[in-house]
């Protein structure tokens, strides 16, 4: 079936594909180009090509164990996917998360804020030909990543931000680990500042490309670094303050032209924005109360012994389960009993710990949000990561829609490139940060 | 106090159009008439209040209800830092709807996602295609009644 493009295009024009595979085409879309030579004429963007049916599956998922899939929506920055999704669930419960917990979402979010920012440029500027500045940037993206792995165990998959609070609590060489990660990101973008902002070949592609009215930005629902570009100061996380983000000190970097230079303009200093607030939050975050069980009884040896007597003992768990511990949970877990999973020592000791883990995981018996709507949205990567949930009552959603920033952002990319050259679509694709997974849902 | 002043002169504009106003766990929401979409829309954003930004734009499907469908329209305004979320019933015998892209731009993705997922036309959409889906797809997968694991392969599958 010919699609709109084909059909309007001109006898003397040229149409090209660029895309679904395409090494600048982050993800898979295809973007077709109507050709005068080398200036664009018409373009037509194709998205879906990594539409997996997130809503649909969600619809079918109880409210824990949808979590993991909003990981592999904005598969660079997930803990921010987590968040989101989870904020919008509290809402609609009504619970908060502990002091400790909302300090250690806010770094994991900084960090992953600066992770997806890293990527973007990182791309943005190989695909201009930098690609010393590429490899840089990975190097840095790879300390922060350390310190994220650390703590929830994965690099990219982390489903570590849970309802009520988070999975477990920081490392114990967290500060020292973040430290250097701080530090050797500084580095970096010290490094790339020198290398870029008055690299010719890199102005010249990405100074006055694209620009983007502010009207124009808001009327295409433009958010995050890309909006802010415009001279916009919207940031979620300043108009709506979440977690503890009021309390801590930091700026919103504004761009004033709106082209893909301000964009990476904007982006580079938001990263030493994230920089500030990971600092500011890592001292002020309140101490663990609790220490760690050094010496405990193995699950089944105390389960043995409990048949001849109540165990008051510790329970050492696995390294596995590190966080589930009851002695950690008023840290990092909401106190409410039936939105959490319940600790491990009692799951495993007790007959009624047991009968509670199983109806917190059983069908049509786990977390039941009362019924009604909520709309939650927090600052991600790319903007306002917005969540739409439709309760009925049951352990599942009736409906889950994911307000994905870049949806909005990708679909004005008709738009900037008319008119301009093939050269000019990859920077200002490069700046957009599109990511299939959030996308295409 | 302001929140009231809007629901407030919604009611008073569009007595016909408006059906209902509350606020739902912090969310301000006006329930309106499908006819009168447009013309309050229009109002949203040029008036008072400006709403300049469509921030999303979806449908929920209640088969065996009546309407089945609702669609939900959030909507945020820069100068006043607040959401609106705008709700309307939808017919199945009776799926059209007055697109609003000359309002705001990025209604025209929006809209086709709608259209490709749940089969809403959307009257006046300067190109009411499918978004996500493949041409010649059949049925419109967040619908209730579309079964989680149907398959529609383009290419046959190897037996």
């Amino acid at each position: 079936m010919p699609t709109r493009i084909q059909k309007q295009a001109r006898q003397d024009t040229m149409l090209l594909n660029m895309g679904p595979s395409h090494p600048a085409m982050h993800g898979t879309i295809r973007v077709m180009l109507e050709l005068d030579g080398e200036r664009i004429l018409n373009s037509e963007v194709e998205v879906g090509y990594l539409h997996r049916g997130f809503e649909k599956t969600c619809e079918h998922r109880t409210y824990f164990s949808l979590l993991p899939y909003t990981d592999r929506l904005n598969y660079v920055s997930p803990l921010i996917n987590n968040l989101g999704y989870v904020m919008t669930v509290e809402k609609l419960l009504g619970v908060e998360a502990p002091e400790r917990a909302q300090y250690i979402r806010v770094l994991m979010s900084e960090l992953s804020r600066i992770s997806d920012h890293l990527t973007c440029l990182a791309a943005m500027a190989m695909e201009c030909g930098a690609f010393t500045a590429f490899l840089y940037k990975m190097k840095a993206r790879e300390f922060l990543w350390d310190v994220i792995e650390q703590t929830t165990g994965a690099r990219m998959t982390t489903s570590y931000i849970r309802i009520g609070g988070v999975r477990a609590d920081l490392h114990p060489d967290f500060d020292s680990v973040l430290k250097k990660a701080v530090e050797e990101t500084r580095l970096v973008l010290k490094d790339v500042h020198g290398l870029l902002d008055k690299n010719k070949i890199f102005l010249n592609r990405t100074r006055d490309v694209a620009i983007m009215s502010r009207e124009d930005a808001v009327a295409f629902g433009w958010t995050g670094p890309c909006l802010r570009s415009t001279g916009v100061s919207y940031d979620v996380r300043k108009a709506r303050p979440y977690l503890v983000y009021d309390r801590l000190n930091w700026d919103v970097p504004l761009g004033e032209r709106g082209d893909n230079f301000d964009r990476y303009l904007v982006r580079m200093k938001e990263m030493e924005q994230s920089l500030r607030i990971i600092e500011q939050a890592a001292v002020r975050i309140p101490r663990s109360s609790r220490a760690f069980i050094a010496e405990g009884m193995a699950p089944a040896q105390a389960i043995k012994e409990s048949r001849r007597q109540r165990v008051r003992k510790d329970i050492t768990l696995s390294p596995n389960l590190e966080g589930s511990e009851e002695a950690r949970y008023p840290d990092i877990l909401a106190s409410d009993k039936g939105f959490v999973v319940p600790p491990k020592e009692e799951t495993y000791t007790t007959i009624e710990g047991l009968i509670n883990h199983f109806k917190f995981f059983m069908r049509g018996h786990g977390l039941r949000p009362p019924k009604g709507e909520v709309y939650f949205a927090v600052e991600g990567g790319n903007g306002e990561l917005g969540f739409y949930i439709v309760s009925d009552g049951t352990d599942r959603p009736y409906r889950l829609h994911l307000r994905a920033p870049c949806f909005h952002i990708v679909s004005s990319l008709e738009q900037l490139i008319r008119g301009r050259y093939v050269a000019d679509v990859i920077p200002t694709f490069g700046s957009m940060n599109m990511i299939g997974g959030e996308l295409d849902r | 106090m302001e929140e009231k002043t809007i629901l407030e002169r919604l009611r008073k504009d569009f007595p016909a159009g408006v059906k209902e106003t509350l606020t739902s766990l912090g969310d301000e929401v006006v329930v309106i008439d499908k006819e009168a979409l447009l013309q309050i829309a229009t109002f949203l954003r040029d008036g008072p209040a400006e709403f300049r930004m469509l921030l999303d734009l979806t449908c929920v499907d209640y088969p065996g209800k009546e309407p089945r469908f609702e669609m939900v329209y959030h909507l945020f305004s820069l100068s006043r830092n607040r959401r609106l979320r705008i709700k309307m019933g939808l017919d199945e015998s009776d799926l059209r709807l007055a697109s609003l892209t000359s309002l705001w731009k990025n209604a025209n993705w929006l809209e086709r996602e709608v259209y490709d997922l749940f089969g809403v036309h959307f009257e006046g959409h300067p190109d009411l295609r499918r978004l996500f889906m493949y041409d010649g797809f059949e049925g419109h997968p967040l619908r209730k009644d579309y079964p989680l694991r149907r398959r529609q392969p383009l290419i046959r599958l190897k037996e």
